[in-house]
């Protein structure tokens, strides 16, 4: 019988370091949306329409919201271990935490390439 | 073995009111706490929120002008508000953890300190951006 192990100690050194590389991934484009907010243009509509058709703002948003997402899983999947119980409970929200955040990436490329 | 020790219910499992009236936490706790009701708080509902807005707001000229009024109103300023709490204070204590991740101000004097300014910090980002929209 092959006792394969679902749960357990043996990825999460591997989520730990993907959390903290997205934080910084994260914190990073936060302070350039907030310092472009802060020092550029006064906001209207042309100006937000134009800053969005520059591909590598595209491409940017994009890797951000990738690692908004899955930095999310991590916490979330942290915050399910220690309250959701019983398993099946658990286990039902993991699936729509990932259903919202795929959902999520999925809203922003529509967004982005539309 | 004492008879009480033996009749204690064990495990324990601390409800909310426990949590919050009974035990008093230490502000390192406070600022992991709120890193956590920040996250989630950001996950679900800011996350949508915002990609509604974003999506809104660049759809039409008409559809940025309705953003522009929505975020006009009370609720909406409000709701801003709380993201922008919720964001800072992510980040801050984000920011806080990296460094512990570092061994850096892992004494307890200066975990402390971190802790308060933490918690500071991201009530007063949200304070600065409240006075800048009102």
């Amino acid at each position: 019988m092959v006792n394969r192990v679902v749960t357990g100690a043996h990825y999460g050194l591997g989520s730990w370091l993907a959390q903290r590389i997205t934080a910084v991934i994260i914190a990073v484009y936060a302070l350039i949306v907030v310092v472009m907010f802060v020092t550029g243009r006064p906001m209207s509509y042309p100006v937000l329409r134009d800053l969005f058709t520059h591909g590598w703002m595209r491409v940017a948003t994009l890797i951000f919201a990738g690692s908004v997402a899955w930095h999310a899983w991590v916490g979330v999947r942290d915050i399910l271990m220690d309250y959701a119980r019983p398993e099946s409970l658990r286990l039902s929200l993991h699936v729509v935490t990932i259903l919202l955040l795929l959902g999520y990436i999925g809203w922003t490329i529509q967004i982005l390439w539309r | 073995m004492s008879n009480a020790a033996a009749k204690k219910p064990r495990p324990k499992y601390l409800s909310l009111s426990a949590l919050l009236f009974e035990i008093r936490l230490p502000v390192t706790a406070w600022t992991s706490g709120l890193h956590r009701i920040s996250g989630a708080l950001l996950v679900l509902p800011f996350v949508a929120w915002l990609l509604y807005l974003l999506d809104t707001a660049l759809a039409s000229e008409q559809g940025y002008r309705q953003v522009q009024a929505y975020l006009g109103g009370p609720i909406a300023k409000l709701g801003l508000i709380i993201f922008v709490w919720a964001f800072a204070h992510h980040f801050f204590a984000g920011i806080r953890f990296l460094l512990l991740d570092l061994n850096k101000g892992i004494e307890i004097h200066r975990a402390r300190a971190s802790a308060y300014v933490t918690i500071v910090l991201g009530v007063l980002t949200a304070l600065v951006f409240a006075w800048r929209i009102w």
